[in-house]
């Protein structure tokens, strides 16, 4: 789904993406507002997980003999992931409070994103994974691979005010080289 | 020459009937052993690929009932011997129509969109929180009201509760489809596989509960902390709600006649009357209140209680009977252990988990429990940890269901395969081992 409420003026330059996901949105928003280009294209990508139905799926499927297609609760997920998808593009739009355009895709995320970030002059994302710390494993595997994997350049930003506390303790030091042993 | 035998199990008086095969006589002439196997074991699959495929949309009764009349009038089964299967299964299907009633009866009176707006509130805004009020949640409508029900029922409702609450349903969503197998072990109510276990166990409703709470706890323990891993990046997002809408009010009449149900099941089995009428009884009040208020009707009723599954199962049940006492029954046999030390149960558990896998778990637990039977309770329980379990390996409950689904090509492009099996892994194999090990402890701690 794609839409475009309030854009007047012909965008200057390559779109901006933001990924818009749950959890992290308004980090994402925020950093949209203050760092993309005036007159830019902006655009709110929401990625609906096709895992999150399909699980629903798979276990009716897997009730053997209560095959009523109209009672699948993966169907009901999907009108309802499509449902609230909307309903966070549309806080997000007011968030943002600029021109933009609405896009829900539905599939792999990071593929998906990956995918809708073509040609685009910068993709906007934010970090999940433990916020209580710095890191290691900052990312989750989504995020992880639209890093890897993005054709534009990518704004990567906090959900909310990284942790105290600086830099974790240095490694220690390699063992010296002793020659003769081994 | 072999023919199904039905007889009484010894030493499990009062728990119904199993059919054990024997080389006897009984049951009048039938078809020799190899025709006999081949005709049944067909007509098996014929009934499982239209069960997965329906074609036309027509329900699984059309090719199961017919197989069981196929099956007798071909001598595969005798006559009697599929009566006295028939009348094994006629009480467990009442028992199970009774469960859906209550079900979509508490769903109709927004039962489990109050648990959600009340999972909203409890989370604060907090993933961890709302998957551990998810798992709760989860965990006790499969126990009391079916994993028909968590499937069904609660999996949409946890959905908009994830999307109330701005957190990422990935895992919450998952914990319904996984709870669903491995939380249905509490009760005999809790999956059909229970509720034919149960019939074959010969235990008292309280006492498969107090048997089976610690792998019930176990299971769910194992999911509990692989999710916490599993779905870690989704839970540590965080959640930012959106503007809801007011929660409805608690369904107070609802919960008190479930209550009230749960305590039948005691009070009935502590009278030595079938639990099966508690069932009837919660059924029957919510159902005549709903008509009454003009909230259902009658033929609502009939869909509720699912009345072409119910053929389905009794059908599938005697073609069953048929496969196992034509040579199955000695084909299996020895993969089965005797007895109830800790490495036949595992044993069993692990040959259930497997067929369940490969078949789909009703038709599982209809082939070992005869073979379980023997051993006892003890083995019985096994068995049931293996074909409740085992089916979270496999996208789809089974891997036929899984290539029938690729086939068909039922849903578009299809799931990623890889993160189900990956988790499926990670809680499988360690969540039965766990639970066997409960199951092994309380049988010694408070016997079979």
């Amino acid at each position: 789904m794609t839409d475009s409420p309030g854009t007047k003026a012909r965008p200057a330059g390559p779109p901006v993406i933001v990924w818009v996901a749950e959890g992290t949105w308004q980090a994402s928003i925020d950093a949209a507002r203050q760092l993309a280009p005036a007159g830019a294209e902006i655009v709110l990508l929401h990625v609906t997980p096709q895992e999150v139905p399909g699980a629903a799926h798979g276990a009716y499927a897997g009730l053997l003999g209560r095959g009523h297609p109209e009672r699948d609760p993966g169907s009901r997920v999907e009108e309802l992931a499509t449902a609230s998808a909307a309903e966070l593009l549309n806080a997000a739009a007011r968030r943002l409070a600029r021109p933009c355009t609405r896009t829900q895709r539905h599939g792999r995320a990071e593929r998906e994103v990956t995918a809708a970030a073509e040609g685009a002059g910068l993709l906007i994302v934010a970090r999940d994974g433990d916020r209580t710390r710095g890191g290691p494993k900052s990312l989750g595997p989504a995020s992880r691979f639209v890093i890897d994997h993005a054709p534009c350049p990518v704004l990567l930003v906090w959900p909310g005010p990284p942790p105290a506390g600086g830099l974790p303790p240095a490694p220690p030091r390699p063992p010296r080289h002793q020659p003769g042993r081994r | 020459m072999w023919c199904l035998l039905a007889t009484t199990v010894p030493g499990l008086a009062g728990s119904g009937w199993m059919p054990v095969t024997t080389p006897a006589t009984l049951g009048g002439p039938v078809l020799n052993a190899a025709p006999a196997e081949a005709v049944s074991v067909a007509v098996l699959v014929v009934v499982l690929a239209w069960a997965v495929a329906r074609p036309r949309g027509w329900p699984e009764a059309v090719a199961a009932v017919p197989g069981a009349v196929v099956v007798v009038a071909a001598g595969a089964i005798s006559g009697h011997a599929a009566l006295t299967e028939a009348r094994r299964l006629g009480p467990v299907i009442g028992f199970l129509a009774a469960v859906l009633v209550l079900a979509q009866m508490c769903d109709d009176e927004e039962l489990f969109r109050w648990c959600g707006a009340w999972m909203a509130r409890l989370s604060s805004g907090r993933p961890r929180r709302l998957l551990a009020l998810v798992f709760a949640v989860a965990a006790v409508t499969t126990a009391v009201l079916s994993l028909d029900a968590t499937v069904v029922l609660l999996t949409p409702v946890v959905f908009a509760t994830a999307a109330r609450v701005g957190a990422r349903p990935r895992p919450h969503v998952y914990a319904c489809t996984h709870l669903a197998n491995s939380a249905s072990l509490l009760l005999p109510v809790s999956n059909l596989t229970n509720l034919l276990a149960f019939a074959a166990s010969g235990l008292a409703f309280p006492r498969f509960a107090a048997l089976m709470v610690l792998p019930w706890a176990a299971a769910i323990g194992t999911e509990y902390v692989v999710f916490g891993r599993f779905f870690g990046a989704d839970l540590d997002a965080g959640a930012q709600a959106l503007p809801a809408a007011p929660p409805p009010g608690a369904p107070v009449f609802v919960l008190v006649v479930v209550a009230g149900t749960l305590a039948g099941f005691a009070a009935t089995s502590a009278a030595g009357v079938d639990p099966a009428w508690a069932a009837f009884a919660g059924a029957a009040v919510l159902s005549g209140r709903a008509l009454a208020q003009r909230r259902t009707t009658p033929a609502g009723l009939g869909r509720a209680a699912a009345v072409p599954f119910l053929a389905f199962v009794l059908g599938l049940g005697i073609v069953v009977a048929a496969v196992v006492g034509n040579g199955l029954a000695s084909a299996l046999g020895p993969l089965l252990p005797g007895g109830t030390s800790l490495p036949a149960l595992l044993a069993a558990a692990a040959v259930a988990a497997v067929l369940a896998n490969l078949i789909n778990n009703l038709p599982a637990v209809l082939v070992l429990l005869p073979l379980a039977a023997p051993s006892g309770a003890g083995a019985v329980l096994a068995v049931l940890l293996g074909v409740n379990i085992g089916p979270n390996l496999t996208y789809a409950g089974s891997l036929a269901t899984l290539l029938w689904r690729r086939v068909w090509h039922q849903h578009g492009a299809g799931p990623s395969l890889g993160e189900f099996t990956r988790l499926g892994l990670l809680t499988v194999p360690a969540g039965l081992i766990l639970a066997v090990l409960g199951l092994w402890a309380a049988l010694h701690a408070i016997g079979g």
